[in-house]
């Protein structure tokens, strides 16, 4: 078998157990590498989507660019697990959130520095990149200041 | 074209860890099925095997199955949309029998979910939601819901004690149903007491108590054509509406999680249209109670209670069995447990029971119209099927 090309694999790196490497909008990773978090913008119609995607279903176009993910986001809800899957044992507790920023939400995890009960539904947040052991990288929410 | 009519049912018991095969579980269902529609084997033109993968080391159960249940050559296939499998099953066979292509069509739902422990179970559920971008947050089932009630409970001032009594309720019905995985009385007192084990937190706010519990378990039903339910059949259940629909996966793409689940909203609103029927026609439900928090939006999305008031519903009583409108009076998910591919066959059966007058001690008072509503996954699929006698 002759040797194929090198694949990108760099998802395999979001999250603590990542369960794909290799997708159209692997930047992402390069992007929270830089400590950015992005999401892609259809170049055609201007559809805005979190999380990013390389394909518009609106307009069937495959021309998309990258838009940061800046400023307040609102609380819709969260969740403090209490038990985890396989894989995420070590990291309990940790505590699911979902922000809206008016054009698109984001789902990902409420920073541990927060204790549960000063979190409510619709105070505002803003998302942070974190590098976690394994040089994995993955995002979480903070106060907004 | 003719009517549909479901002319047998079928149920195992469902169990913690079932002592045989996933094909042997299967049979169990089967065999009461056919016994109860009166028919052979042989005679069952078509089958459905559903089921959600991964649970087991069977690769396409439909052909083993079939082959165990003496359905072949007859074709078979596998349908599967997770936890709503057995409606989506139960729904086509309505069209392959609505189409003209079969008049006998039996769906059988089958799940053995003890070869796994809790936390692989939890992690293959966990994996049944986004795993490009959500499933790396160690994401799992009853925190997805817990993200609905807390939107919820923060929006329409619902309590613990409301998602309590959802449990009650449940623990009423279950401790009368033979088939029930959990038979014991529950009472406000296991939520309160800070050291019962139903209070514990799994994923803020729900406890222990309002997850539904893993289970072993199969269902059968058998669907037929207009004609040949009147040939065989003395008390034949006719499908009156179904509806069917589908969310985005990721938490993202969802509308207004307060408003509970958008795919029971819109198939709901196709089954009452096909019927030509309204949520007040209604004698009883079986409504999808994974988690507590489910079975109060569940009443709202079916159009049971007005948005925000579903609350008002269980504290009221309205939906035990002298209420009115019954909802899981066999004591649903929460008490029957969960058997992903067997459970919208179980909802089915016990709604045809109820419409045969033959729910023994579960029985409510003289039902004419009946509904199923069955969720796949967090609200990702959602079925919904009326029936009448």
């Amino acid at each position: 078998m002759g040797k194929g090309k090198e694949q990108d694999t760099r998802f395999a790196r979001f999250g603590v157990v990542s369960f794909t490497a290799v997708t159209k909008v692997n930047d992402f990773i390069g992007y929270l590498q830089e400590g950015k978090l992005m999401g892609t913008r259809c170049k055609r119609c201007g559809k805005l989507f979190f999380p990013p995607r390389a394909d518009c279903f609106e307009c069937l176009s495959s021309d998309m660019e990258w838009f940061e993910v800046k400023g307040r986001g609102k609380l819709l809800s969260f969740a403090k697990l209490s038990y985890a899957p396989v894989g995420f044992e070590k990291v309990l507790p940790y505590t699911l959130g979902l922000l809206d920023f008016g054009d698109f939400k984001v789902f990902g995890w409420v920073s541990k520095d927060i204790p549960e009960e000063e979190l409510e539904v619709g105070m505002e947040m803003v998302p942070r990149v974190v590098r976690l052991e394994g040089d994995r990288l993955l995002y979480e929410f903070v106060k907004a200041s | 074209m003719g009517r549909v009519a479901i002319i047998g049912v079928g149920q195992s018991a469902f169990v913690r860890a079932y002592p045989g095969s996933l094909r042997e579980l299967a049979f169990e269902a089967f065999k009461e099925a056919v016994e109860d529609a009166k028919v052979k084997p042989g005679e069952i033109e078509a089958s459905l095997i559903c089921s959600a993968p991964e649970y087991d080391r069977q690769r396409s159960p439909a052909g083993v199955i079939a082959e165990y249940l003496g359905l072949i050559p007859q074709p078979t296939c596998y349908v599967e949309t997770v936890c709503s499998s057995s409606t989506t099953g139960v729904i086509m066979a309505y069209s392959m029998i609505k189409a003209g292509l079969y008049r006998i069509v039996a769906v059988i739902g089958v799940q053995k979910m003890s070869e796994l422990s809790s936390m692989e179970v939890q992690e293959r559920m966990g994996r049944g939601a986004d795993i490009q971008w959500e499933s790396p947050f160690g994401t799992m089932m009853p925190a997805y819901y817990a993200l609905y009630a807390r939107a919820y409970m923060a929006k329409h001032g619902l309590t613990l004690e409301d998602l309590a009594r959802v449990r009650i309720k449940s623990s009423l019905y279950g401790q009368i149903n033979e088939k029930a995985v959990y038979r014991k009385p529950v009472s406000m007192e296991d939520f309160l007491n800070p050291e019962s084990r139903f209070a514990q937190l799994v994923a803020s706010p729900l406890r222990v108590g309002d997850c539904c519990a893993n289970a072993d378990g199969s269902s059968c039903i058998i669907l037929a054509s207009e004609d040949v339910a009147k040939s065989v059949c003395e008390k034949p259940v006719w499908i009156l509406g179904v509806g069917s629909a589908a969310e985005a996966v990721t938490m993202t793409g969802r509308p207004d999680l307060s408003e509970g689940l958008r795919v029971a909203k819109v198939a709901a609103e196709k089954a009452y249209r096909m019927a030509g029927l309204g949520p007040k026609d209604i004698d009883v439900a079986e409504v999808h109670d994974c988690f507590t928090i489910a079975e109060i939006m569940a009443y709202e999305n079916l159009g049971f209670a007005k948005p925000g008031e579903g609350k008002e519903l269980i504290r009221a009583k309205e939906t035990y069995k002298e209420g009115s409108i019954p909802v899981n009076v066999d004591g649903g998910l929460l008490s029957k447990g969960h058997p992903i591919g067997a459970t919208g066959g179980s909802q089915v059966r016990t709604i045809v029971l109820q419409l045969r007058g033959e729910a023994g001690p579960m029985q409510v008072k003289d039902p004419e119209i009946g509904l199923v509503h069955n969720i796949g996954g967090v609200g990702l699929y959602g079925n919904v099927i009326i029936m009448g006698r």
